[in-house]
């Protein structure tokens, strides 16, 4: 078959592209964002707030381009949904990002006071949905449904993570309520990663939605 | 002569669901294993379409697919070509018209067709519009200023041209010939108007005239128009037809056709991997 509109393919595959760069930089946020919780490092928090914007351009980058490719080529069937799609799912990882900035926020509030526990359960939490994002990006990259509900599948074990170091928070808030703030400070910590996690569900949606054409929840 | 008895195609994915007559629409033309050959070439093979009333029906598809030789068998102007054969059945209003019988004037008087050029007669534009109702026999100029009046007006022309009825046709803009080409259709006052590329030759802004045009007239009259122009066709068609290699390859509602088409090969035509 003729190859056409090689000018439409590759604008197709420069959007795909700023979307796993907006990807990847969510991806690198969060992994800062938990070293600085881990180390105390407020330096590193603060950066990660700065670098936000970084995230911020990207999208605004991935909206225009998307726009001129509807204007300009209009677009059909699934190419339509690919354009629409890359929109929806660079919201979605422009608001992961924001969690980074959130969990490096919550690691300038707990400040320098010692950590009550090891926080090994939200790395853990932070693993998996970092690697769901990963897995994400490469499902939109190739079409690949089944990549997709892999991801959405993954989605359980954070959401178990997450109810089990709430629960354990919790008692540590019983056993010494003078660290209420920090205890606080950690559970949101887990709320976002557990929400970052929910976005790449959504993801793994809107894959479903542009390879079929109809929409599935995957949500359960 | 090839073997008349091939079966329908099983390739071709008409989409049942869709494709049904949701508001219990009419068929008004029914296409049944129609073949047709230009001497050995095999043109048209195995169409099966049944096209409803009061939509406006799309035929798209790459050059040499066929649509155009279709169109024209729906008023039987491809008998014009000397080589042609013809197997299957063409029901117009449950008629065949490919029947001996069937008068062919009787089917233009119903059908009419709008081509890709303008092709006003060099005439005035009154007498261009009045030229057909005349053949029929209407003498009374007041009613033949009525009927010029109502079918300029229904192919949206009617502002433009009220004060200049007696000057040339040839003077008007390829958009305006266009549509009088239509109002001189609507003045047969048919039952379908067959249209082969109408905008093809015009102007965007004309281009969407004639669509908005096409849009009304379909509450009056059922529209079978061939267009290379896809968006147009996702524009203002309500079902769509795929034609490839003399094949219809999918019918079905556009809103499906332009979002989930059911064939690879559709899906690769209308996003222009092909063709």
């Amino acid at each position: 078959m003729m190859a056409v509109r090689e000018r439409f393919e590759y604008d197709l595959q420069e959007l795909q592209k700023k979307l796993l760069e907006i990807g990847n930089f969510a991806e690198e946020a969060l992994h800062k964002a938990i070293e600085a919780l881990e180390t105390q490092n407020i330096e590193l928090a603060l950066q990660i707030m700065d670098d936000d914007s970084h995230a911020d351009l990207l999208y605004e980058e991935i909206n225009d381009l998307a726009i001129l490719l509807i204007a300009k080529q209009q677009p059909v069937a699934i190419d339509l949904r690919r354009i629409i799609v890359a929109i929806k799912i660079a919201t979605d990882i422009e608001r992961i990002a924001d969690f980074a900035v959130n969990i490096a926020k919550s690691t300038i509030r707990i400040g320098s006071e010692p950590l009550i526990k090891p926080i090994e359960h939200i790395k853990q939490m932070h693993q998996i949905s970092t690697e769901m994002l990963r897995l994400s990006l490469e499902a939109f990259n190739d079409d690949d449904i089944a990549k997709a509900k892999k991801v959405a599948d993954m989605d359980d074990q954070v959401d178990d993570l997450y109810g089990e170091t709430i629960k354990e928070l919790l008692q540590i808030n019983l056993q010494k309520p003078e660290f209420l703030p920090q205890i606080t400070q950690l559970s949101f910590v887990c709320r976002y990663l557990e929400r970052a996690a929910d976005h790449v569900t959504n993801i793994s949606e809107h894959i479903f939605y542009m390879v079929k054409g109809r929409q599935y929840d995957l949500n359960n | 002569m090839p073997v008349m008895t091939e079966k329908a195609n099983p390739n071709v994915k008409t989409d049942k669901l869709n494709a049904g007559t949701k508001e219990n629409k009419k068929v008004v033309y029914n296409t049944k294993d129609l073949n047709l050959w230009y001497g050995e070439g095999h043109a048209l093979k195995n169409i099966n379409l049944a096209i409803n009333e009061n939509e406006v029906t799309a035929i798209i598809g790459p050059s040499g697919c066929g649509k155009s030789t279709y169109i024209k068998t729906l008023n039987r102007m491809v008998e014009l070509v000397p080589s042609v054969k013809i197997s299957g059945e063409i029901l117009y209003r449950e008629r065949n018209i490919l029947d001996k019988s069937f008068k062919v004037e009787d089917l233009r008087t119903s059908v009419g067709m709008v081509f890709q050029k303008p092709n006003p007669f060099p005439k005035s534009i009154y007498e261009n519009v009045a030229y057909g109702p005349k053949i029929h026999g209407i003498r009374d100029k007041k009613i033949l200023d009525e009927i010029v009046e109502k079918s300029l007006r229904g192919a949206a022309i009617w502002d433009e041209v009220k004060d200049r009825l007696n000057q040339n046709a040839y003077g008007l803009s390829g958009g305006q010939q266009q549509r009088l080409c239509i109002a001189r259709c609507l003045a047969i006052e048919p039952d379908v108007i067959l249209m082969d590329e109408p905008t093809s030759a015009l102007d965007p802004i004309s281009t969407l005239k004639v669509e908005e045009l096409v849009q009304e007239l379909k509450e009056e009259f059922s529209i079978i128009i061939v267009t290379h122009n896809m968006q147009q066709a996702a524009r203002i068609s309500d079902k769509t037809a795929f034609f490839l290699n003399g094949e219809v390859i999918e019918f079905a509602e556009t809103d499906k056709i332009f979002s989930t088409p059911s064939d690879k090969r559709t899906e690769d035509y209308i996003t222009g991997r092909f063709g």
